[in-house]
């Protein structure tokens, strides 16, 4: 078997002759932590979005445990950049929402027993009967994380997920996002433009380019360059700093994005 | 006392209602002293006497024969007036004289029809629509010309057609009632947010389901927006229709008031009418709270 998700040759064009980007192909294995980080409007999220069947390619294909995408699945969670809590329900209810959609033949007691869980997970038990208007954006942002994990997909892809948080924050749901991944032994697509979150969570990071003009014309963007993560698995925020060959990741990729990424 | 009480902007608010109040009464007295001080005929009759003589078919001689002796009614006659519609508003002495409360139970039987017929074609319908580029595109043009039309212009039409003036004024309510909640509908469809259909898309949410628990939540300030207008303008309506076609109905009460020369019977109808229409209003104000959210 050839890597869990395979994506082949992928292009996304919204004007004609002119891709954001083409021949994008990459694979992950089952339980492998991706992520992919890029200057915007490099195509990130049209990327996630096509491979979790929101969006389609103007040309390749993308193939989850043997047969191709055709549209969203209940096997692929998505993490909203924006959370996309349905503001009139509350916690529970839209956690619910995704459970009964997941499993509708289960009873209401069933419901919310997964429900509770999948709360507990990300440590909102307090707040599972407020309404999301009621949170703060790291609450919110966890329960957009519970919600994606209650449905138990085969993969989640994450989008920006706490690229709205301040650094504290984001800190604390980092190192939960990597204790509940380790636990479940998920296997993750992330989008980020944070080196740090990147080096911290990812097994395998993906650098993007963007397309432009060029002296020869237009170049669409694309995947550039793959960094695989040499450091310990269990790395965490406080030791990242200090261990060998951080600082040569990091400068690698900072590179990438300062003077390789965009054409000039 | 607490002194803050007065302090409140509520309090004071409702000092100045108060006042105005006692202002608008007093100019009405003032104008309409009479030149000579003489009592009015019926403040003689007592309301038992009143009453057999309404039960013998006797026409009443209500505070309308007195305003038509002295000119505008005066705050004792509307006074008389508003207590005796008030206290029997249930009586029914045939087509042309019935109590308030009949002639209301008419206009909103007529208004909740036209109403409810009205919903059950613009929700639907607003929801094909917003959801539908090419429906709106198509509809937009026959929205645009039938949207200003006066719900009255129709009357003539309804009136042909349908041949009962009752379920003409219901139509009436109907075609008035109708478009606001039609376009409130399909815009609050068309600007649900892309994320929340796409989660909706994500769970792989039949088509019937997403219309129920995702969009039509999303929608629903925006829909009971175009409900709360379309009742009001219902309420405006209803009034001229049943003064149009008469028969039953507060609007037809009004008129019919009106021939009688009972200008207190009249005066009562519109306060009457003034105090339903924003009792409606609150009404889909309140669930218009019910539904919002706070994103
Ligand atoms: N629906 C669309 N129509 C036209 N252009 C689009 C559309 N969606 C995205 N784009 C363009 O495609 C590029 C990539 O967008 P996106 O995938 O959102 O980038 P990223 O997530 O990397 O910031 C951007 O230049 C954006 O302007
Ligand atoms: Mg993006």
């Amino acid at each position: 078997m050839e890597g869990f998700l395979r994506v082949e040759k992928l292009g996304k064009a919204f004007v004609a002759d002119k891709p954001v980007f083409s021949d994008v192909s990459f694979k992950l294995d089952r339980g492998e932590f991706v992520c992919i980080i890029g200057h915007s409007g490099c195509g990130k999220t049209t990327i996630l979005n096509v491979i979790a069947g929101l969006d389609t390619a103007s040309t390749g294909h993308v193939f989850m445990d043997g047969r191709e995408v055709a549209g969203p699945s209940l096997e692929r969670g998505v993490v909203f950049q924006s959370h996309a809590l349905m503001p009139w329900l509350t916690v529970r209810k839209n956690i619910a929402f995704a459970v009964e959609s997941r499993w509708p033949e289960k009873s209401a007691a069933q419901i919310d027993e997964a429900v509770r869980a999948a709360v507990e997970l990300v440590g909102l038990t307090p707040a599972i009967d407020k309404l999301p208007s009621q949170l703060s954006g790291g609450m919110k942002q966890r329960v957009g994380i519970a919600r994606a994990f209650a449905i138990q997909p085969k993969m989640l892809l994450l989008d920006e997920p706490f690229g709205a948080l301040d650094a504290l924050t984001r800190g604390t749901i980092q190192e939960e996002l990597i204790s509940i991944v380790r636990k479940t032994q998920q296997t993750v697509f992330m989008i980020t433009h944070d080196v740090d979150e990147a080096i911290l969570l990812a097994d395998r990071i993906l650098l993007m380019k963007n397309g432009g003009e060029t002296s020869s014309g237009y170049v669409p963007g694309g995947v550039a360059e793959v960094v695989v993560n040499t450091l310990p698995k269990d790395r965490s925020r406080q030791t990242l700093h200090h261990l060998d060959g951080y600082y040569e990741l990091r400068n690698n990729i900072v590179d990438f994005l300062v003077t390789r990424a965009k054409h000039h | 006392m607490n002194p803050s009480l007065f302090k409140s902007l509520g309090f004071r608010a409702g000092l100045v209602s108060v006042l105005i109040f006692v202002f608008i009464l007093a100019a009405w007295h003032a104008a309409t002293l009479p030149s000579r001080p003489a009592a009015a005929p019926t403040t003689a009759v007592s309301a038992e006497q009143a009453e057999y003589d309404k039960l013998m078919g006797k026409s009443a001689p209500a505070a309308g024969e007195a305003a038509k002796t002295t000119g505008f009614p005066t705050l004792a006659q509307m006074g008389d007036t508003i207590v005796k519609q008030l206290s029997n508003p249930f009586y029914d002495n045939g087509p042309n004289d019935k109590g308030i409360a009949i002639q209301l139970a008419y206009s909103l039987a007529r208004v909740g029809l036209g109403f409810l017929i009205a919903c059950a074609v613009a929700i639907p319908l607003g929801f094909l629509i917003g959801m539908s580029p090419l429906l709106r595109r198509a509809l937009d043009p026959y929205i645009q010309v039938l949207k200003p039309i006066s719900p009255l212009a129709w009357m003539p039409l309804a009136l042909y057609t349908i041949k009962d003036s009752s379920i003409s004024g219901v139509f009436v309510i109907f075609i008035c009632s109708v478009w606001p909640m039609l376009l409130n509908t399909a815009f609050g469809v068309a600007s649900v947010k892309r994320e929340w259909l796409n989660v909706a898309s994500t769970l792989e949410v039949k088509p019937l389901r997403k219309a129920l628990k995702v969009i039509l939540p999303a929608a629903a300030p925006t829909i009971l927006t175009g409900m709360r207008i379309s009742m009001g303008i219902a309420w405006l309506v209803i009034v001229a229709a049943e003064m149009l076609v008469g028969g039953t109905g507060i609007g037809y009460f009004v008129w019919n008031e009106w021939n009688n020369l009972s200008l207190t019977n009249v005066i009562f109808a519109i306060l009457v009418i003034g105090v339903v229409g924003m009792l409606l209003d609150l009404l889909f104000a309140r669930l218009q709270r019910a539904v919002t959210y706070v994103e």
